[in-house]
Formats: C-alpha cells, sequence, structure tokens
C-alpha cells in the first residue's frame, strides 16, 4: 500500500524539483567546463594543441555509469509519483466527465450534471473521463493532472483541491477549430456549500435559455449576436429561410421548431450550406425539459434581430 | 590551391540544356545540391509559417487570423518542417555530397535511386502544396494526424497523407543506398574504424530510416482507408481503437527524432575535433553511442502517450526506456567537451555553432527527462513547456548543427568563403533570438498553457510576448545568415582545398570537387581526424 499523500500537486512538484535540480546542475557544470576550455586553450593563448590521450577507459565508463545512475534514480523516483496518481483514495467522491466538440460536461451520482466541475474542499475528487467525438484531454494545471478523454474508453483522475477557489481547466489534446474555447473551472467549495449545490440536483431553479446554451457546448459555435462562428448564428434564426443539404438535396425551408429541434438532435439532416458536418447529435444527451426549453428560447423574440440604430 | 575558375562538378557539361544537366544529373554532389536548395527553400517557408503563428500568439483572441487558419498554420508549419526540412535537411543534402568524398568512393552505390529519391521527394513537397490549395481546403490536424480527429475532418487530409506516404519512401530509398555504399565502397584502407564520425552516424540513421519509415507508410494508408470507405479500425463505435493509431504513428514518429538529430551529431563531431586542432576524444564511444541511441530509440515510443490511456505496466517500461536512452546522448555531450581540453581553440563560424549546439542540445535533452518522466509529464505533456522543448532539441540541435554544416562544407563545394565577420554577428542574433524565442514557451508551458491554442488566457500574455518578439530577432539573423552565405557562395574570396586544415578526405581533392571525386582511388593511410596529416589521403 502506498502513503496517499495530502494531493497530486505535491507527489508531481517533488519530482519535478528533483528532475530539474539535477538537471540544473549538469548543464551548469557542462557549460562552464565548456566556456573554461573555449576561454584556457583558446590559440591565441594555447597556440599548441598538447598531446592527451584519444580515449581513456576509466573515464568512459564514469561518465557512463553515472548518468546510468542518476537516470535509474530518476526513473523510480518518477514512478513512485506515477503511482500517488493512479492509486485514488478509497472515499473520493465520484464525477463522470464527458468532453465533446467542444464543451465539458460533469455528471454527479444523483443525476446533478454541471459544465463546471464542483468538488468540495479537501476531499478526494475521482473523475471518470469519456469523450463524445474525437479525442480530448482534461487538463487541470493548478492540481498538475491530465488524462485524455478517449471515446469508447473510460480513463480517470483524482485530486484533492487544498482551498476554495476557482481553477482552470483545460482541454489539451487538439480536437479542433475551437479547442482552445473547451476551456471551463475547477470550483472548489466548502463541504457544506458543496452539498447545497449538489443537493439543488434536478430541482434546481428554471434554468434559463442563455445558461443552457453553454451547458451543452452550444456556444461554442453559435453565437447569439449575429457574429460568425463555426455554425450559423441563432441571432434571428426563428423564421429564417435556410438553405440546407438533406441527403444529398439542396432545398430550402423556413426554420420553425421542428427544423430547430431537428437540428439538436440530428445536426447531419438538413446541414446548413457553407458548414462542415462537425456538430454531434445531442440524441439522449439533452433532458426533454431541458430541450423544450432551449427550443423556447431559440425561438423567442430574445434572439430576434434589433432595429437597425439610428 | 584551387583557382576560381575551375568550377570542377559545377562545370556545366553542355551536353544538353543547363537545367536538365542538375534536374536529371546522377552525380550526388549535383543531387546533394538539388536536395540543399529544395530544404533550404522549404526551411523559409516553415520558418515564414512559424513567424505568422508567433504573431498570432502576441495577444489573447484573435490578432491575425481565424482559429480554422490558425490551425492550418501550425498543421502546415509541423509538416513542411518536419518532413521537407528536418528528415532531408543534413542527412540528404549533406551526406550525399559529403558521404562517397569522405569514404574515398566515386558515388553512392545507386546513382539512379539517388536522383529518384529527390523525384520522390519533390513529388511529396508538389502534392502536400497542392492539399492546400483543393478539396477541403487545408488539412487542420497537426503533424500527428491523431484520430478520430484525422479520420473526420472535412479538410483535405488524404492528400496531405498520400504526400507524407510519397515522401517517406524518398526516405527509405536514401537509407538502403547510404547503407549499402557505406558497406561496399570505401577506399582501400578506409577500415571501420577509419569512418569519419560523420559516417557512422549516417549509418545508423541509414538503418532507422529503412526500418521505421514503412510503419509510417502504414499508418497513413490506414488512415487514408478509414477516410474514405470507413473501415473502422480506429472508430471504437465499430469496435476500433484510436490509441492503436497512436503507437502505430509514435513507432516510427519517435525514431523519426533520431532519423533528424543523429545526423547532426555527426556533423558536430566532424567540426569540434578540427577547429579545436586534437583528435576526438573517445571516437569509439562517439561512434558506438550513435548506434546505441538507433537501436534504443526504437523502443520508446510510448512516451508520448503517458496520458493517453495505456496501461500502467507499458507506462512504466516506456519510461524506463526513454530514461536509458539520455545516456548515450549524455557520453556523446561528454566526449565533445573533452575534446576541447587541451586543444588549441578557434572560434570561426563552423565552430560558434557547433558549441551553441552542445549547450542548446543539453538544455533540450535535459527538458527532455522531465518529459521521460512518468508522472512529472502529466502536467507538462501537450503543453507549451513540450513545444520548447524539442526546439531545443529539433531547431537548437539539428538546425545548428545545419547551419554549422553550412559554414563548414560550402567553402568546399563551391570553393568560395564568406565573410567570416558578418557570419559570426549573424551566429550571436541567432542565438539570442532563439533563447528568447524558446525558452519563455516553456515556462509558459510550465504555468500549464497547453499547445495548439489559438486564444489563450491573460495571465499567459506576457511570456508569449517575449517569444514573439524572440521570433523577430531570430527571423532577422536568420535572413543575415544567409544573405552572407549567399553572397560568399556568389562573390566570395577563393577558399582553397582545405581552409581548416581538416584531416578527412573531402578536404583532398579540388574545391568545387571534381566530377569523378577522385582521379583513382585513394589509399587511405591515417585516422579521420588525425589533423598532422590534413591534405593527404
Amino acid at each position: 500500500m502506498t502513503d496517499l499523500p495530502f494531493s497530486t500537486i505535491e507527489a508531481v512538484d517533488a519530482v519535478f524539483l528533483y528532475i530539474f535540480g539535477i538537471s540544473g546542475l549538469l548543464l551548469l557544470g557542462i557549460t562552464a567546463t565548456m566556456v573554461v576550455f573555449v576561454i584556457r586553450y583558446h590559440h591565441r593563448r594555447h597556440p599548441q594543441p598538447q598531446p592527451s590521450p584519444s580515449s581513456k577507459l576509466w573515464l568512459e565508463l564514469v561518465w557512463t555509469l553515472i548518468p546510468t545512475l542518476i537516470v535509474l534514480s530518476m526513473f523510480w523516483y518518477s514512478w513512485e509519483g506515477y503511482l500517488k496518481l493512479s492509486d485514488v483514495p478509497p472515499d473520493a467522491l465520484k464525477v463522470q466527465a464527458e468532453g465533446r466538440k467542444w464543451s465539458w460536461s460533469f455528471n454527479y451520482e444523483n443525476g446533478r450534471s454541471s459544465d463546471r466541475l464542483y468538488v468540495p474542499v479537501g476531499r478526494a475528487v475521482r473523475v471518470a473521463i469519456t469523450s463524445k467525438d474525437v479525442l480530448h484531454s482534461l487538463y487541470i494545471p493548478a492540481f498538475r493532472v491530465k488524462k485524455d478523454a478517449v471515446p469508447g474508453i473510460s480513463t480517470y483522475v483524482w485530486f484533492r483541491a487544498p482551498e476554495v477557489g476557482s481553477f482552470d481547466l483545460f482541454c489539451a489534446e487538439y480536437c479542433g477549430v475551437s479547442h482552445s474555447s473547451m476551456i471551463t473551472t475547477v470550483e472548489a467549495l466548502p463541504q457544506e456549500q458543496f452539498n447545497a449545490w449538489l443537493k439543488q440536483g434536478k430541482k434546481a431553479a428554471p434554468v434559463e435559455g442563455p445558461a443552457l446554451l453553454t451547458r451543452h457546448g452550444c456556444s461554442g459555435c453559435h453565437s447569439v449576436d449575429g457574429s460568425q462562428r463555426i455554425g450559423p448564428t441563432f441571432q434571428g434564426l426563428f423564421g429564417r429561410q435556410v438553405q440546407v443539404v438533406s441527403k444529398g438535396q439542396e432545398q430550402n425551408l423556413i426554420a420553425d421548431r421542428d427544423y430547430v429541434q431537428r437540428s439538436i438532435l440530428e445536426p447531419q439532416a438538413d446541414l446548413v450550406q457553407g458548414y462542415p458536418p462537425v456538430m454531434p447529435s445531442y440524441q439522449g444527451q439533452i433532458p426533454r425539459d431541458e430541450l423544450e426549453l432551449l427550443v423556447d428560447y431559440l425561438c423567442s423574440e430574445a434572439l430576434s434581430i434589433p432595429p437597425a440604430g439610428p | 590551391m584551387a583557382k576560381l575558375n575551375d568550377r570542377g562538378f559545377l562545370q556545366a557539361s553542355n551536353r544538353q540544356p543547363l537545367l536538365f544537366d542538375w534536374i536529371f544529373s546522377v552525380d550526388h554532389k549535383r543531387i546533394g545540391l538539388l536536395y540543399l536548395y529544395s530544404v533550404s527553400a522549404f526551411f523559409l517557408v516553415g520558418m515564414m509559417l512559424g513567424l505568422l503563428i508567433r504573431l498570432e500568439l502576441i495577444a489573447p483572441g484573435p490578432t491575425i487570423a481565424t482559429a480554422q487558419t490558425y490551425n492550418a498554420l501550425f498543421t502546415l508549419h509541423g509538416v513542411v518542417m518536419i518532413f521537407l526540412f528536418i528528415i532531408p535537411g543534413i542527412p540528404a543534402a549533406f551526406g550525399n555530397i559529403m558521404l562517397p568524398l569522405q569514404i574515398g568512393a566515386q558515388d553512392v552505390a545507386f546513382p539512379r535511386l539517388n536522383l529518384l529519391s529527390w523525384w520522390l521527394y519533390i513529388l511529396g513537397a508538389f502534392m502536400a502544396l497542392t492539399s492546400l490549395f483543393s478539396g477541403g481546403g487545408p488539412p487542420d490536424t497537426g503533424w500527428t494526424f491523431y484520430v478520430p480527429f484525422a479520420s473526420e475532418t472535412p479538410t483535405n487530409v488524404s492528400l496531405a497523407l498520400l504526400a507524407v506516404f510519397i515522401i517517406g519512401f524518398s526516405s527509405i530509398l536514401t537509407g538502403v543506398n547510404f547503407v549499402t555504399t557505406i558497406h561496399r565502397l570505401r577506399a582501400p584502407g578506409m577500415h571501420w574504424g577509419r569512418l569519419p564520425l560523420f559516417i557512422w552516424s549516417l549509418y545508423a540513421t541509414a538503418w532507422v530510416q529503412i526500418l521505421a519509415t514503412p510503419v509510417l507508410g502504414i499508418t497513413v494508408i490506414l488512415v487514408m482507408v478509414e477516410r474514405l470507405i470507413g473501415l473502422g479500425l480506429f472508430d471504437p463505435a465499430r469496435g476500433g481503437d484510436p490509441i492503436l493509431y497512436q503507437h502505430l504513428f509514435w513507432i516510427y514518429s519517435h525514431p523519426a527524432v533520431y532519423i533528424m538529430v543523429l545526423p547532426a551529431m555527426g556533423v558536430i563531431s566532424e567540426i569540434i575535433p578540427v577547429f579545436s586542432r586534437k583528435p576526438t576524444f573517445g571516437y569509439k564511444a562517439i561512434a558506438a553511442s550513435s548506434v546505441a541511441i538507433a537501436a534504443a530509440g526504437s523502443l520508446v515510443w510510448g512516451h508520448h502517450m503517458f496520458v493517453s490511456g495505456m496501461s500502467d505496466t507499458a507506462i512504466m517500461v516506456f519510461s524506463l526506456l526513454t530514461f536509458l536512452v539520455a545516456i548515450p546522448s549524455a557520453v556523446k555531450v561528454f566526449n565533445w567537451v573533452a575534446t576541447l581540453y587541451r586543444g588549441s581553440i578557434s572560434l570561426e563560424p563552423p565552430m560558434l555553432f557547433a558549441l551553441a549546439f552542445v549547450f542548446l542540445f543539453s538544455i533540450g535533452g535535459l527538458t527532455g527527462l522531465v518529459l521521460g518522466s512518468a508522472s512529472a509529464d502529466v502536467h507538462v505533456h501537450d503543453t507549451h513547456f513540450v513545444v520548447g522543448h524539442f526546439h531545443y532539441i529539433m531547431f537548437g540541435g539539428t538546425g545548428f548543427a545545419f547551419f554549422a554544416a553550412l559554414h563548414y562544407w560550402l567553402p568546399k563545394i563551391f570553393g568560395r568563403m564568406y565573410n567570416m565577420k558578418i557570419a559570426t554577428i549573424a551566429w550571436a542574433i541567432i542565438f539570442v533570438g532563439f533563447n528568447l524565442l524558446y525558452f519563455p514557451m516553456m515556462l509558459v508551458g510550465l504555468h500549464g498553457m497547453p499547445r495548439r491554442y489559438y486564444d489563450y488566457l491573460p495571465q499567459f500574455q506576457n511570456l508569449n510576448v517575449i517569444a514573439t518578439v524572440g521570433s523577430w530577432v531570430l527571423a532577422i539573423g536568420l535572413l543575415l545568415m544567409f544573405v552572407n552565405l549567399y553572397r560568399g557562395i556568389r562573390r566570395g574570396t577563393a577558399a582553397g582545398n582545405n581552409p581548416w586544415q581538416a584531416a578527412t578526405l573531402e578536404w583532398v581533392v579540388t574545391s568545387p570537387p571534381p566530377e569523378e571525386n577522385f582521379s583513382q582511388p585513394p589509399q587511405v593511410s591515417h585516422d579521420p581526424y588525425d589533423l598532422q596529416q590534413a591534405g593527404k589521403p
């Protein structure tokens, strides 16, 4: 049984310190020797090379064996550190993370889901990771943990947030055009506050349309102000005439409720011309009530094109 | 002393139009020069792309390009620099020219195959360029072509993969040619213990090219099949495995790092003894470590996959092997430094680049230890730390060795000398600009900035600004260097047969070398770094 450290941070930082420390000394030694030799044996100061042996077996052995011992110690120390990253404390809180182009969703055992990773301070958290589409990678620099999200398999990281606060969470595996927008945060709350947040569960106050756009990762690709992103803008969507490709056939249709809902559940069914077929299907990914709220919002006045100002 | 009007192999034959005289020549020196011009041109293209990437990253948010364009930029920068510059850079350009000269041969073993290699390389390059302007537009996958992304993206990935496949063949043919040449065409007296260390490094490299490149060929074909007919080999929904792709890709692409860096080490092993006026220290250790790196380096690919979801046992084994491959590299560095001891050192441009190589390569190698570490790697994997690290190896290492080789051998190839003072100034600017560019990258990676990010959080900006300014300094130094070299080969003073008083065989013949290299096979009578014998076979 390995000694579990308080957090993954110490486990990794100790290894960094060890390797960087020795590397720094080696670099300093090599560079200093080189500079001293170049100055001392510069041809102006030292016009005649002095004969010196063209090899010395004991010297070759020494500078082969010493680095061997150094790297073996580095290997072992690193491996011990890795075991601390992979041994999850048994009392860890379990969270499921799913990456998709280009957002994260975090699901808790009681059915609560969120686009931010809420965790209680001081408690170990085990995040099981998978992906809906291409490779992603869940990376929390502050806790020194990272693991790829691979479609079809489940990977994991664990960590323990040392203090209350908000910590960046990145996607670290290149996943396409909005890779660098696939950012969210870990929100570390005191245990009671976290419990309260978790209990809200499904009974959460009715969510607003804009919140749904972020929760389900829509706003990564679709704007609400008419600006150009990967997908068509939501501004003025309802009632707009759209040119789409349906089963290879071009056609014009008017965006109504049915069309909007179909585009969420089967994005490839009627693909708007000029846009790449990259949106994942949300079939089974979005609760019925939230889907209706979302369609309501997308067809609402809030998104109509504002009259041209003076 | 050669006269300047004796143009050796550069002399037009008047047998056919001048252009045909070059692009259909089977003379290893002419083919080498064709490579040298091509790789230099692609280096400049890659450099422009790099400058654009850095300019985009000077501030968070959109700066000069859209996200899609940025993704195409870094993909293209990687593909151009790796497949069109670094891999063929030293072996196909300088190796082609110097290999037969250094072992006292008239040409390589298969001169026509050699010409075919260059044509395949050009065909591949042409297809890579075509992929930008046809089909679904420039590929946006990164040079690693990771699936499932690469099998789904609508951009023109298939054509780019075909280009990589063809360039791979060019690399295999060069490898076959070099191995055969070294085995069969050594001059009398040039036994294995007298091979110049550059030749030893080419020999080790050639074996890696022959054995590893076919795996790349198979891998890119599989991705093309996946894209064209949806085989499902890498698609988990149909029982495939995306991690399988990563294994296949890195089985080639990690050894490829050694294809890129071994010949560079060979160049450095040539230059340091000549400018220290001393035989190289530990000839056998340096030669053996080239072979050791080639062998052990073929078994460490998994260190690219520590966070991929690969099993813990595999991580342990690959981490151990990765740490072990550091040893022969360290041995080389120690032997180079020991060669300086009690020498009579002159700091001419080739030597300056060689010493800078030792320093920058040491930084690259030592920061690589962090990446071989099973636990430390978790934090810095796929961040700018990795980008900084491999530029220290690939550019600080191989790039600087390429520049060292240019300054060392161009006077031999063209018979003219460049301006030493300007070359020294250019070296200093390049050295400063290089560190200004890549050191902050490693720092920003340690702070957690992932790579391939078009946009970043404001806390990363300061270091990114420094890196971008560094890229400008570096570019100015590089332009100065290239202009100076160009003026040198056009209008420089006569260099003479042996300007550096080196003892390897290429310095025995005139500069530029005659078309047939040696009028009769030289009888080799001394070791390659026995500088008392400089100028004699």
